[in-house]
């Protein structure tokens, strides 16, 4: 779990160590709450390890994650760090702006490509990647995050292809607004969902090898309505 | 090439192939290579790199035991040839590559049948050596490295050793999952025939108590037995099952214008099952209606009927392909064996299946005999129940991991050819002679060349 204190990496980690995962890795940067995350799915029963990982600092991803590689064959890397980023200060602060991109896109490269290189080589596994509705078209209120998300979610998208028939598996899921720390105070959008329900829909996405996954599953019908709005249109948009 | 590999020959530079078993689940990418020789075979293994390499057959294994991600896969059906055949003392010498259906076309015309034969014709000898399988005629003739006389293994250190029973070695690669090295040939005691009809006889069973004592009382008059259980039943007919028990027949069985040319082998196949199968073909009333009238049908007691060997042995090679029946999530199989005295466990499992409702097709029971040495030999003497399960089946790890301390707890095992899901802590306890084959293994091939998927999951 890269993010591995990201509330949607853990529900993801609760919910397959009761479908019998034995190992988990959590790599974030340390902090007591990835130490206390890591201590509650222990008392799950799986063996749980924490890594430090910081998304901006690509040059050590080589080491860092070889480092778990090289504890034994790994069957899912979950790309799951992310920054929403505040986006009236962004526009005013660039230097924050770039931060956003930094960890949601060149960092999720960086980090993708070290894991997929290593799962490659092991011949089997699957690359599952947080994408998010935002990056399916830049919106006025958010998008520099959305932007960043646009940037991940095509290179998730392309190395998918790269992979194909390599025996890796690569998943881009692309959930909605979620109830989680990243969103706490916001006003909710339509079909919210939660952390749990990302959760069950990789769960799922892994059982079916699915190369795109929408949470909730509606939003695959909504975004491509909104994907062929006319520009005019879409400013107006009270989204 | 097997029927459960899958390339993409449309990408430049891509070497990789993504190979299963036959349940299909757990796909991975290995290099696949096919020997022509033993010295491509020799070359193969020095080759095999830092992810090592692993013989495969027919892959007919249900898991992931013929599998290996990220490093080789030695195709051995590229080595098929029949080298000698003493037709007077009934012995073969092929290579392992050699599949039994291609050893029954060309022994039976010369009156001579393979010892053990499993539910399919279409494994190679090596694979039967690598899972020691078993038969209809377990209890009489045990497993199929009972009847290896001796057999080449291409190991580690790129030797090539003569192996004969009674020796670590061969007891460690009698049933071994090909990680003892690679089987180049063997030689095989055969069984004789006078006709390549069976005379079978089919019985009833009421429920699994009457099935059990059928099965102790009368087996011993039969070379070959099995039951089929309709595990969709349940109350008082859970268990309830068709034994179908037979021997080769005899000329003076056959017809007279059938006594011409008793040993021809004739088989038939039907068109495969189609690629892509709607999911929920399989769905609890359709195969529980199917379950229903496959006993319905069978007669209450007939006997001497006369089948050809394909129908008794191997009905499902008749649709090649059957394994996609159960859509892309493929599906597992469950076999496990529990020792005499320890029928109470064997009762509970079957009555917790039944409860649980699995849409499963006939499952079979079987009596095992004497068991045989190999160290992760299967069989031992007792019972044996084996099952297809969809693998979406929601909830299938949990309930099957609960089946599994409870085979365990009665000192029983689960099949590792047919195993996908097994967790490791549980090995030792169903195979006590685990820790002799790790210490082989790691004296014979300390650079851990020969490993699979399988080896990988449960540390073998
Ligand atoms: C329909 C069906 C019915 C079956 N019924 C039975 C049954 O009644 N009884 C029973 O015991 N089994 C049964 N099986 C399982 C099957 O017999 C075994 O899995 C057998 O090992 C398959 O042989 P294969 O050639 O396909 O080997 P694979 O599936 O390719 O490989 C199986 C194992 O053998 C090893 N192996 C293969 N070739 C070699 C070699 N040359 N040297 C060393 N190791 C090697 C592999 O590494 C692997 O571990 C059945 C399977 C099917 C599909
Ligand atoms: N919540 C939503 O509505 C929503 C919707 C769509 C997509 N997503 C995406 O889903 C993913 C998980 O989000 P979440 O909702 O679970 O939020 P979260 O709990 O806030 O998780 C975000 C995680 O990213 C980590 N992170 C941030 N910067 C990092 C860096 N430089 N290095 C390493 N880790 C870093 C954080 O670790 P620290 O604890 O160290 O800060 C935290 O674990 C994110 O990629 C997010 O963009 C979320």
């Amino acid at each position: 779990m890269l993010g591995g204190s990201s509330e949607i990496a853990l529900a993801t980690a609760r919910r397959l160590i009761a479908r019998r995962t034995r190992t988990v890795w959590l790599a974030g940067r340390p902090s007591p709450a990835l130490e206390e995350a890591a201590g509650q799915l222990r008392g799950l029963g799986a063996d749980v390890h924490t890594i430090a990982f910081d998304a901006l600092d690509p040059t050590s991803h080589e080491a860092v994650l070889g480092k778990v590689f090289a504890e034994g064959d790994i069957d899912m890397v979950l790309l799951a760090f992310g920054l929403l980023g505040d986006q009236a200060r962004d526009e005013r602060e660039p230097e924050a702006a770039v931060r956003v991109a930094q960890t949601n896109y060149t960092g999720a490269v960086s980090a993708g490509l070290v894991c997929a290189r290593a799962l490659q080589s092991q011949g089997h596994g699957s690359l599952v990647v947080m994408s998010s509705v935002a990056g399916e078209r830049a919106r006025r209120a958010n998008f520099i995050y959305g932007s960043s998300k646009a940037g991940l979610d095509a290179f998730a998208q392309g190395l998918g292809d790269a992979l194909h028939g390599t025996g890796v598996h690569v998943m881009v899921v692309r959930p909605g607004f979620v109830r989680t720390r990243m969103t706490a105070g916001l006003p909710e959008s339509p079909l919210a969902t939660t952390p749990e329900a990302v959760a069950t829909a990789v769960e799922l996405g892994l059982r079916r090898r699915s190369e795109t996954v929408w949470v909730p599953g509606a939003l695959r019908v909504v975004m491509s309505a909104l994907r062929h709005l006319p520009r005019a249109a879409f400013r107006r948009l009270p989204i | 090439m097997s029927a459960d590999t899958d390339s993409d020959p449309h990408v430049p530079g891509l070497e990789h192939t993504t190979v299963t078993g036959w349940g299909r689940t757990a796909p991975s990418a290995a290099r696949l290579i096919r020997p022509r020789t033993y010295e491509e075979a020799a070359a193969a293994v020095r080759d095999c790199g830092a992810r090592g390499g692993i013989p495969r057959g027919l892959g007919r294994a249900y898991g992931d035991a013929a599998q290996n991600a990220g490093g080789a896969v030695l195709d051995m059906t590229g080595l098929d040839r029949v080298h000698a055949i003493d037709a007077d003392g009934g012995i073969v010498l092929c290579d392992a590559g050699v599949s039994l259906h291609r050893l029954m076309e060309v022994l039976l015309p010369l009156g001579w049948f393979v010892p053990v034969s499993p539910g399919t014709r279409y494994v190679t000898v090596g694979g039967a050596i690598g899972a020691d399988i078993h038969g209809k005629n377990h209890h009489v003739s045990g497993s199929f490295s009972r009847h290896v006389l001796s057999l080449e293994l291409l190991t580690a250190d790129g030797e090539i050793r003569t192996v004969v029973p009674g020796t670590p070695l061969f007891d460690a690669t009698a049933g071994g999952m090909g990680l003892t090295g690679v089987i180049l040939t063997a030689t095989i005691r055969l069984q004789p025939v006078e006709t390549s009809m069976m005379s079978v006889d089919t019985e009833r069973a009421a429920d699994l108590d009457d099935l059990m004592a059928r099965l102790a009382a009368t087996d011993h008059r039969y070379r070959y037995s099995v039951a089929w259980i309709d595990l969709l039943a349940r109350g008082a007919a859970t268990g309830r099952a068709v034994l179908t028990r037979g021997d080769h027949a005899p000329l003076d069985a056959l017809p007279a214008r059938a006594r011409g040319n008793p040993l021809s082998f004739r088989t038939s196949r039907l068109p495969a099952a189609p690629a892509v199968l709607p999911e929920g073909l399989l769905s609890r009333t359709t195969v529980s209606l199917f379950n229903e009238l496959w006993y319905r049908k069978a007669p209450r007691t007939r006997s001497g009927r006369l089948q050809r060997i394909s129908a008794f042995f191997h009905p499902l090679d008749g649709v090649p392909h059957w394994n996609r029946v159960y859509g892309r999530g493929g599906f597992v199989q469950y076999q496990f064996a529990v020792g005499h005295g320890q029928e109470d466990a064997l009762r509970r499992v079957v009555r917790r299946i039944s409860e649980r409702r699995c849409p499963s097709f006939l499952a079979i029971l079987k009596r095992f005999g004497e068991s045989d040495p190999g160290w992760l030999s299967f069989p031992v003497p007792g019972w044996t129940l084996a099952l297809d399960i969809p693998a979406g089946l929601p909830g299938l790890g949990a309930f099957l991991d609960e089946l599994d301390e409870e085979v365990a707890a009665a000192g029983g095992r689960v099949y590792l050819a047919k195993d996908a899901r097994l967790r490791p802590e549980l090995l030792a306890a169903m195979y006590p002679r685990l820790d002799d084959f790790r210490a082989l293994r790691a004296e014979l091939d300390p650079r851990g060349v020969f490993v699979s998927d399988l080896a990988r999951r449960l540390h073998l």
